[in-house]
């Protein structure tokens, strides 16, 4: 009798936590889904095009969306530049990076402790110390401003050797002994690379591919400075950011959210789709890093 | 003190035991300084033997080498070719013919002017269009170049050489030296790593290594504003432009120093508030969803991970006008709740701001931390747990007994890199507050949230004033490697890279 007391109560205390737990979770979840519910409000919001206090909004219609895709503003052009950067940086710095990782993961030569540490110790230089010289050698090769594309592309893609490290933690997983059997079936170590490597590797690939190609999205430094003002070298971080200046503000605000939405559509469903190797990703770099 | 045996340490009370630990830590530091100095002398002792016996090396290759060997002494590859080894010996020789060239045609000019960056002014011509003269810019970017090209081709020469004593070598005792087709071979399989490392190298060093050289030296100079070229030359200065760092009063009004010690050190508090809350609220969250009985743990986590998938620079942007005053949304939620009396200008006081960056940093980062948290949880070992159920440990008593102490073990050097990644945390910062409330007392226009990455990217930026801005660059990658050096000795999680395979 007291034991089916004892058990009834932890199972009520079980009820009560479990009820807190889920309160707190939905309060978690509504927090963290407003803003963005709000964007998306604000976008249609066509009553008052600067920042509101209101979230519904005055008026709704599709005005905001017709102005990205009208000929009074470059939206389009910024978001094509966007898209062809990322399709690009998202190839080369996967080929990249993975070069980097398989020679460090796989291969013991002399400069390959040191060739780490430097590569360690650059990484810890601010990003944006080197700014201010590569617009200038971009400069001098003409690759600012209007032709601003190919410019990004080439500061996106070059120093991408140094982000290796989550791909070699992968690497560092696979046996060794895979290599040395195809070594011994007479492979050569680019056949090992590329017929035995690298069809392991899908999960760290696809996180690879996924983050590199959103990485353009969002970048605005660079962006910004290499673009200089043209509006057609500009991504849609630069772009958007122009809108809210403190002169464009209170007629673009709406348009910045519109524009927003656009942007965040197809690397959303992207990213919810290939959500799982971005978990894998993400929990084996932070372990292994 | 003597040493403890493990009978005796647990004897000891907690205060003790965390008395022994402390007065052991103190004790290490002179040792750590001993091994650090020892270090620093065996390596300059190695160093100097080294030059020696390299220089050694050399004369006695040349002295006891064949007249093909003494020719490739200037002639690069020479040697090679003639030993059967074209394709070595041509590129070689290409490699100082476009040095030569590379030197005659373009490089050497720069070079010979890098000591004093340019003498001729820019000047007004007789018909009013300007003449420009010498461009300090380019002398310091094309002279460093220059130095990187010499370096390069002493190595390759040294190459070269050792080329040859090998050939030699081989040709004495009768064995066959690598032919063309040989050096080909390897590059897809021996030498697989140079195929691999050439390209990500080269990028490295031409757009990583090449401007952080140029941007260590522009801090020795007066590149700025008014040292504009081609307009105008900028000069070597020496090391007044760090002097400017301990120059605690200033005659024109704010300073320098003051601001940079201000800075550094939100920065520091900033990086630490913005490392831990997220590093706990995100374990938390994490332990929520993954707690047993539970239901619907894909969704929970779908929604937090939404918010990654947003472009940061629309999230951020688009919260960073929510709390806008008077006519943010925040604002007009609180004057809805409060009848009009409430609001609040989150962006105009520099205590508000802060407090409000930290938090909304909360909403930004929490997920991703959800994210690695969730995958450490799943590797405890489930059995630690029953067994502390069994003993009656309450949940808190798990937490910091079992949870904590695992959780920090992995994710030290996790942690360690997400510190340094917030003091350098650029777009929370500047899509945010863009550094404001921006004040008088600051230098260049700083303000009370800046973090020395932003004030850099302004003061370079919004005022050229890049030496000032290659100041503050090294001065946080000084702070960023302490900080790492120290810590990573500190924390007990080593990781030796071969364990796994």
């Amino acid at each position: 009798m007291a034991a089916e007391k004892h058990s009834m109560s932890m199972s009520k205390k079980k009820t009560i936590v479990n009820t807190i737990s889920y309160i707190v979770l939905g309060l978690i979840s509504v927090i963290w889904i407003l803003p963005f519910v709000f964007l998306l409000l604000k976008s249609f919001d066509i009553g008052n095009t600067g920042v509101t206090k209101n979230f519904i909004p005055s008026a709704w219609g599709f005005d905001n969306y017709a102005y990205l895709f009208s000929s009074d503003c470059n939206f389009l052009q910024w978001y094509f530049n966007t898209f062809i950067i990322a399709l690009f940086v998202c190839v080369i710095q996967t080929v990249m990076q993975f070069m980097m990782a398989y020679t460090l993961s796989r291969f013991r030569f002399k400069l390959r402790k040191p060739l780490m540490n430097i590569m360690l110790v650059l990484g810890m230089f601010p990003g944006f110390l080197t700014m201010i010289v590569l617009y200038q050698i971009l400069k001098t090769i003409g690759l600012t401003g209007d032709n601003a594309v190919p410019g990004l592309i080439l500061v996106y893609v070059a120093s991408s050797g140094m982000g290796y490290y989550v791909i070699k933690g992968f690497l560092d997983t696979l046996p060794k002994s895979l290599d040395e059997a195809a070594l011994v079936d007479g492979a050569n170590r680019m056949q090992i690379f590329v017929k035995v490597i690298i069809p392991l590797c899908k999960p760290i690939l696809i996180y690879t591919v996924l983050t590199s190609f959103m990485g353009p999205w969002g970048d605005f430094v660079f962006a910004y400075t290499v673009s200089l003002g043209s509006q057609a070298g500009m991504n849609v971080a630069a772009g958007l950011n122009s809108w809210l200046s403190p002169a464009n503000i209170g007629s673009h605000f709406t348009h910045f959210c519109a524009g927003g939405v656009i942007v965040a559509i197809p690397v959303m469903i992207l990213f919810l789709f290939l959500q799982k190797y971005y978990v894998e990703g993400v929990t084996g770099g932070a372990v292994k890093g | 003190m003597a040493q403890l045996t493990d009978l005796e340490y647990l004897k000891l009370n907690k205060a003790q035991r965390f008395g022994l630990k402390f007065t052991a830590f103190f004790k290490a530091i002179p040792g750590w300084f001993k091994n650090l100095g020892i270090k620093i002398w065996t390596f300059m002792k190695n160093f100097f033997w080294g030059v020696v016996n390299f220089f050694k090396n050399l004369g006695l290759t040349f002295w006891h080498g064949d007249w093909k060997t003494k020719v490739s002494y200037f002639v690069m590859g020479f040697g090679s070719v003639m030993r059967g080894q074209w394709l070595r010996g041509i590129l070689f020789f290409l490699f100082e013919v476009v040095f030569i060239l590379y030197m005659a045609l373009f490089g050497g000019k720069f070079l010979g002017q890098l000591y004093i960056l340019g003498q001729n002014e820019s000047s007004m011509g007789d018909d009013g269009t300007i003449v420009y003269g010498d461009n300090s810019f380019n002398i310091l970017l094309y002279g460093v170049l220059s130095l990187f090209f010499i370096v390069a081709l002493i190595y390759t020469w040294y190459l070269n050489i050792k080329q040859n004593k090998i050939g030699e070598d081989y040709v004495k005792a009768k064995k066959q030296l690598a032919t063309a087709k040989d050096d080909v071979k390897a590059l897809v399989d021996k030498d697989f790593y140079k195929t691999l490392l050439a390209l990500p190298t080269l990028g490295i060093l031409i757009f990583t290594v090449l401007p952080i050289f140029f941007m260590i030296l522009v801090a020795f100079t007066n590149y700025d504003k008014s040292h504009f070229p081609p307009q105008n030359l900028f000069g070597w200065v020496g090391y007044d432009n760090f002097g400017l760092l301990f120059q605690w009063s200033n005659s024109e009004g704010a300073s320098f120093s003051m601001t940079f010690g201000q800075i550094l050190l939100w920065t520091l508090v900033w990086a630490f508030f913005a490392t831990f809350t997220n590093y706990f609220l995100g374990m938390l969250v994490a332990m929520l969803i993954n707690k047993k009985g539970i239901k619907l743990k894909k969704l929970w986590r779908t929604v937090l991970v939404f918010s990654i998938a947003i472009p940061q620079f629309i999230s951020i942007l688009f919260v960073s006008n929510m709390f806008q005053y008077p006519d943010g949304i925040i604002n007009g939620i609180l004057s809805a709740i409060s009848g009009g009396k409430l609001l609040i200008d989150f962006w105009g006081n520099a205590w508000i701001a802060r407090i409000t960056v930290i938090i909304i940093n909360v909403w930004i980062g929490v997920p991703y931390l959800m994210l690695v948290v969730t995958g450490i949880l799943m590797n405890i070992p489930a059995d630690l747990y029953e067994s502390a159920n069994i003993d009656g440990a309450s949940p808190w008593q798990q937490y910091s007994k079992i949870t904590l102490p695992y959780m920090l073990f992995i994710t030290g050097p996790y942690l360690l890199t997400s510190f340094t990644g917030n003091m350098n945390n650029f777009n929370v910062i500047y899509l945010l507050t863009g550094g404001g409330p921006k004040v008088q007392e600051y230098y260049g226009n700083a303000g009370k949230t800046d973090l020395l990455i932003t004030w850099l990217f302004s003061l370079a930026v919004n005022d050229t004033n890049y030496k000032l801005a290659a100041v503050i660059g090294i001065m946080v990658f000084i702070v960023v490697a302490v900080l790492s050096l120290v810590i990573y000795n500190i924390i007990p999680s080593t990781r030796n890279e071969e364990e796994f395979q």
